[in-house]
């Protein structure tokens, strides 16, 4: 697997999807008979209470975590067939933000470039760190840098391999509001570009603006999705606070 | 193969370039084989003729205590920062994160028994500087790296890890554990080719297996 995001032999319609997903850990379902779908292009928001199933979603799209029942393609791949197609071509931000603190950002990069095996993995570092706002800070080591500026560098860890489809978990957490608003342009670039962006967050309103279709999960189900231009943020915000046992 | 020899090495070249900076996992490890070293000069008067029976022993001992603690924190101290998910995400074969890992260990614990060997001359007056007993020791040093870092990622997200990784180690490791010893009786006494280059053969052989067995079985470690 070399250099940057594979393309897929038949690039179907969406970016990422999901046909009667179901993950459960022990008894309890994260994800119940899930059907979701991210065009190319566009931008997928997802809201939901604590443990709706929106982390669990992004790792199985992610191919961190495997489904219990259900298909999965991701970036065009079949999971779990095509798995190293399908990370070639993904960028993840999780919770934790994949980077050594003993190593400055500009070393961990590089060392992602080289694990993708990106051919031009010095400069494009260098790129990302730029765009991210982080090349200031770039020789320092990680463990100095704020939680923001952290998260600054794991988008830019993400972006690396010029992914087609990005999945963001909650990567709004901890950022000021110029973090903020770097990232959601990130956001809107890879979907203008041909992209598709999935990402879950709390903040409602940011996330209708950034997004083009979104979907509420609650208790390991979709309990509701549309176009986010159509959506009314009041009544999004209340059905993603209403826990409900998926169990 | 090309690109994941690269990202081996990139996951060698990162490990390497983290310890060298931190000195987390040596110190640690040194400290503990000191102690356990130590500990045996107040179990034995170390004349030579004691020593002849029990120094292959302790050398051991003190080096499988080096071994296991090194391999404890080969996988966990990237379950604790949370890049275990980094390795995860990346195309690469799951074998170049093995081999990565266990080229790492490998180094770690070779430095680690070559900065204990004046330990045991001060101690014991046991002279290590012999060619057959580095081929023994680097060749099991090899076989303990390899189960080890497999032995690491199973490990890492157990609950009980530090029960578990000796529960294990032991009795995977203890073919090569017992020709290690032996080899090492044989290159203490004088032996060559016929004594300690047998051990060392049969040393070899179970590298051979353990490193294919690991990168094999390796792959199922990191699957959630």
């Amino acid at each position: 697997m070399d250099g940057e995001s594979p393309k897929p032999a038949a690039r179907s319609g969406y970016g990422l999807e999901l046909r009667g997903v179901s993950k459960a850990y022990g008894p309890a379902y994260a994800l119940r008979s899930v059907n979701l779908a991210a065009p190319w292009g566009a931008t997928l928001a997802l809201f939901g209470h604590n443990g709706a199933g929106k982390s669990t979603l992004l790792r199985i799209a992610a191919v961190l975590a495997k489904p219990g029942e259900g298909e999965v393609v991701a970036a065009g791949f079949a999971l779990p067939a095509q798995a190293a197609n399908a990370r070639a071509a993904t960028g993840y931000v999780g919770h934790r933000n994949m980077l050594y603190p003993d190593l400055t950002p500009q070393e961990n990069l590089r060392f992602y470039a080289r694990l993708h095996g990106l051919p031009d993995g010095e400069r494009r570092a260098a790129d990302v760190l730029r765009d991210a706002g982080a090349e200031r800070w770039a020789g320092r080591r990680v463990r100095a840098l704020s939680n923001g500026m952290q998260k600054r560098v794991a988008v830019a860890r993400a972006l690396l391999h010029r992914p087609a489809l990005l999945l963001l978990d909650e990567p709004d957490a901890g950022l000021d509001a110029q973090g903020k608003a770097f990232l959601y342009s990130v956001v809107r670039a890879v979907a203008e570009g041909g992209g598709a962006v999935v990402f879950a967050t709390h903040d409602v309103e940011r996330g209708l603006a950034a997004a083009d279709r979104y979907a509420v999960l609650r208790g390991g189900r979709v309990a509701a999705e549309g176009n986010a231009a159509d959506a009314d943020a009041a009544q999004i915000a209340l059905a993603a606070a209403a826990p409900e046992s998926a169990a | 193969m090309r690109a994941g020899l690269r990202a081996a090495l990139a996951v060698y070249a990162k490990d390497v370039r983290i310890e060298a900076r931190t000195r987390e996992t040596l110190g640690a490890t040194l400290a503990f084989a000191f102690v356990a070293a130590f500990i045996f000069t107040f179990a034995f008067d170390p004349s030579p003729r004691t020593l002849a029976v029990v120094g292959p022993g302790i050398v051991w001992v003190a080096y499988v205590f080096t071994a296991m603690l090194g391999m404890n924190r080969t996988f966990l101290l990237e379950v604790e920062r949370g890049t275990l998910d980094g390795l995860r995400l990346a195309p690469a074969p799951p074998e170049a994160v093995y081999f990565g890992k266990f080229l790492g260990l490998l180094t770690l614990l070779t430095a680690a028994e070559a900065l204990l060997a004046p330990v045991f001359l001060i101690l014991y007056g046991l002279s290590l500087l012999n060619v057959w007993f580095a081929a023994v020791a680097f060749a099991a040093t090899i076989g303990i790296a390899a189960v080890g870092a497999l032995l690491s990622a199973i490990a890492a997200n157990a609950r009980a890890r530090e029960a578990l990784l000796p529960l294990l180690f032991i009795p995977l490791s203890l073919p090569l554990l017992i020709g290690a010893v032996s080899g090492t009786a044989a290159a203490l006494d004088g032996e060559g080719w016929s004594g300690a280059g047998r051990w060392l053969q049969l040393i070899l052989a179970f590298d051979a297996a353990l490193i294919v067995v690991s990168s094999w079985a390796f792959e199922f470690t990191l699957e959630e």
